[in-house]
């Protein structure tokens, strides 16, 4: 099968959606680039980051539409495309950035349906780069997923690998709800095997990337290439780690969570978010709640501390979970 | 308008300063040295220097941008603190905290750069606010670029500071070019005319010719100190760089940085200008020159040396108090 970057996987995504139904379009800042310049107008940039190259030189700029640098606008003409037909994928280029731009999510595509009294659809994604790992600072490294989490109305999508940005970016087009899409800015270049063909991850499905019977760890977006690190460095020493990537964050699988804790009696999570009201706080709340009987150990979070993310890349490293941070946590259950 | 020798020499040092550093970071994110991302101001010297010139680091503050470091050397911000910042060592001027897109000074009245886009305007307005209501004849001043001024923020910020007669200057700078998007496709209309329509006094200036940046600013200063309200310039800028340090520019044309180096270098034009005019001699500014690359260099050179932030760093500072 071919390999693909998550990159690739997130651009094959988006060009095969597009080739399928023609009212998929993108919106937003520099998603072509070279609107206007000197060297005549082509396609200069494809995206900050090159995701969308070759998306308006082969759709036109009709379908992949440069947007001024203006959010709110790019959101939320996105939004109402999407509650009168079209199938828009925003981009907002940082997911820091929603700062400027909230409103248009938060109060009006996520309570369109509902407060319409169910006769909305709004098929919006907003595909974004979250995370640190780049020293790119505080405005520009946040993983803002469990703010956009406790949204109702979002779909939330955190992918981990290359083969679940594809499907799920898919599905996220496909689905008539809006979806948030949560791309990982230090996993763009990492790859593994990606079919060809087009093919949808159905949201609220987790994966379980290691089997295991000693402990679970539930990783969030980067964590859990962390995550499968850490297992593999352990089934060494014989310790049978299980790890469960949950994919989206709403709807949130706790069914494969539960299922592997009353297996494992251990959970650790692991999540790259500030530690308040956070996912990780949520996954351990369903835990305790929902399998107590089982649990052999106190459920223990591995998170960002809550801090801003430093500019600094000595402290951002210090900053982020790492394997070697994980490995110390899990070792320290085991011995509960 | 008459600007004595000292008030010249002030300012071709400092943008002569602003040049050297953002010269010689190109070459240094280039050889990787550099963490993070660099958005460089060479080429738009004239304008941070043009209107800093004439504030008071006190009483007058500043917003800035992601292409913040010009301004903050116009400023008064200490340049070897800026270097440690943008090398986000220790002895930074924030700690190494925030990098090359947050370098803040409020002690020389300097707002922070802004990694948001239309960010600094509503704190601008904040900063007029305060220098209003504790009449301490300040002004503020949100230097905003081109692609900024499609930002809700910025028409937010105009129709507030006309509405409430806020001592503040919307320093624009267009220079051509959102990130790689020309402003000539996502800039509707005039920037000076979105402006007029709030009734904010408004021109439209060469970017790249300090005395007519001076001259705009010093009336809109003035008329602000004196309790006339918000104007606005509009100064056309040339971007000698990229939207960052690194960026292959395939939006440009050939050659079309070189020719901005070569007709609309604000240094030169400088130079040319009071030469022409016997104000300053060639020498002098050699001299400043000389001066200005060894303060670079050890900046650099300290910068790299400085230590890295202490680890315990890392929690200090996110509140004043937290019980």
């Amino acid at each position: 099968m071919p390999i693909k970057t998550y990159r690739e996987a997130i651009n094959e995504a988006l060009r095969q959606e597009m080739e399928a139904n023609d009212r998929v379009i993108i919106i937003g800042e520099d998603v072509a680039g070279g609107a206007g310049g000197s060297a005549g107008g082509a396609e200069a940039a494809g995206g900050v980051m090159g995701i969308t190259a070759g998306l308006a030189t082969k759709f036109g700029r009709d379908r992949v539409i440069d947007t001024p640098i203006t959010e709110s606008a790019i959101i939320g003409m996105a939004a109402g495309a999407a509650l009168t037909g079209m199938r828009p994928v925003a981009e907002l280029m940082f997911a820091d950035f929603i700062g400027v731009c909230l409103d248009q999510i938060y109060n009006q595509a996520a309570k369109f349906r509902y407060m319409f009294g169910g006769k909305a659809r709004t098929p919006l994604v907003v595909r974004t780069m979250i995370g640190a790992g780049m020293g790119a600072g505080p405005q520009h490294s946040q993983a803002i997923y469990p703010m956009l989490t406790m949204i109702p109305g979002l779909k939330v999508i955190v992918p981990s690998n290359a083969y679940d940005a594809k499907g799920l970016l898919i599905q996220a087009i496909r689905d008539d709800d809006p979806v948030i899409f949560c791309e990982h800015k230090s996993l763009l270049g990492d790859s593994c095997e990606v079919p060809d063909e087009p093919y949808a991850i159905p949201f609220g499905q987790a994966a379980i990337t290691r089997k295991g019977s000693d402990l679970t760890l539930v990783g969030i977006s980067r964590m859990v290439k962390f995550c499968n690190e850490v297992a593999d460095r352990l089934q060494k020493d014989g310790i049978s780690i299980e790890v469960i990537d949950i994919r989206t964050t709403s709807p949130l699988d706790a069914a494969t969570i539960l299922e592997s804790v009353k297996k494992t009696g251990r959970l650790v999570v692991v999540d790259e978010a500030n530690p308040m009201c956070s996912v990780a706080s949520e996954i351990a709340s369903i835990a305790a709640s929902d399998a107590f009987d089982y649990l052999d150990a106190p459920i223990k979070k591995v998170t960002a501390p809550h801090t801003p993310v430093p500019a600094s890349p000595t402290l951002e490293a210090l900053y982020l979970p790492t394997p070697d941070k994980i490995e110390v946590v899990v070792r320290d259950l085991l011995e509960y | 308008m008459q600007l004595s020798r000292d008030q010249l020499l002030s300012a071709y040092r400092r943008m002569r300063t602003i040049r050297e550093f953002e010269e010689r970071l190109h070459v240094e994110f280039l050889s990787g040295t550099v963490p993070g991302f660099l958005h460089l101001y060479s080429g738009q010297e004239a304008i941070a220097v043009g209107i800093c010139e004439q504030l008071d680091d006190d009483r007058d503050y500043i917003g800035s941008t992601h292409r913040g470091h010009g301004h903050c050397i116009a400023k008064g911000v200490d340049v070897k603190a800026m270097m440690k910042e943008i090398y986000c060592k220790k002895n930074g001027v924030c700690g190494g905290k925030g990098g090359s897109m947050h370098i803040a000074d409020l002690d020389k009245g300097m707002l922070g750069a802004n990694a948001i886009v239309g960010g600094a305007p509503p704190l601008a307005l904040g900063a007029a606010l305060s220098a209003k209501l504790l009449k301490t004849g300040g002004v503020a001043v949100p230097f905003i670029g081109d692609g900024a001024a499609n930002q809700g923020t910025v028409a937010e910020s105009m129709n507030m500071a006309a509405v409430l007669k806020l001592p503040m200057v919307f320093m624009f700078e267009n220079n051509g070019y959102a990130e790689f998007t020309a402003a000539s496709y996502a800039t509707a209309g005039s920037i000076e005319a979105r402006a007029k329509a709030y009734n904010i006094p408004a021109v439209t200036v060469d970017g790249a010719d300090f005395f007519a940046v001076y001259e705009a600013a010093r009336e809109a200063i003035e008329r602000a100190r004196n309790g006339g309200g918000p104007s606005a310039i509009e100064a056309k800028a040339y971007r000698f760089w990229g939207h960052f340090a690194g960026d292959p520019q395939r939006y440009r044309a050939a050659g079309e940085t070189k020719e901005l180096r070569e007709n609309h270098d604000c240094l030169k034009i400088f130079a040319d200008k009071v030469t022409q005019a016997a104000l300053l001699d060639q020498a002098e500014m050699n001299a400043i020159d000389v001066e200005v690359m060894q303060l670079i260099e050890d900046a650099v050179a300290e910068a790299k040396a400085d230590p890295q932030p202490d680890p315990e760093s890392l929690y200090k500072d996110v509140y004043v108090s937290y019980n």
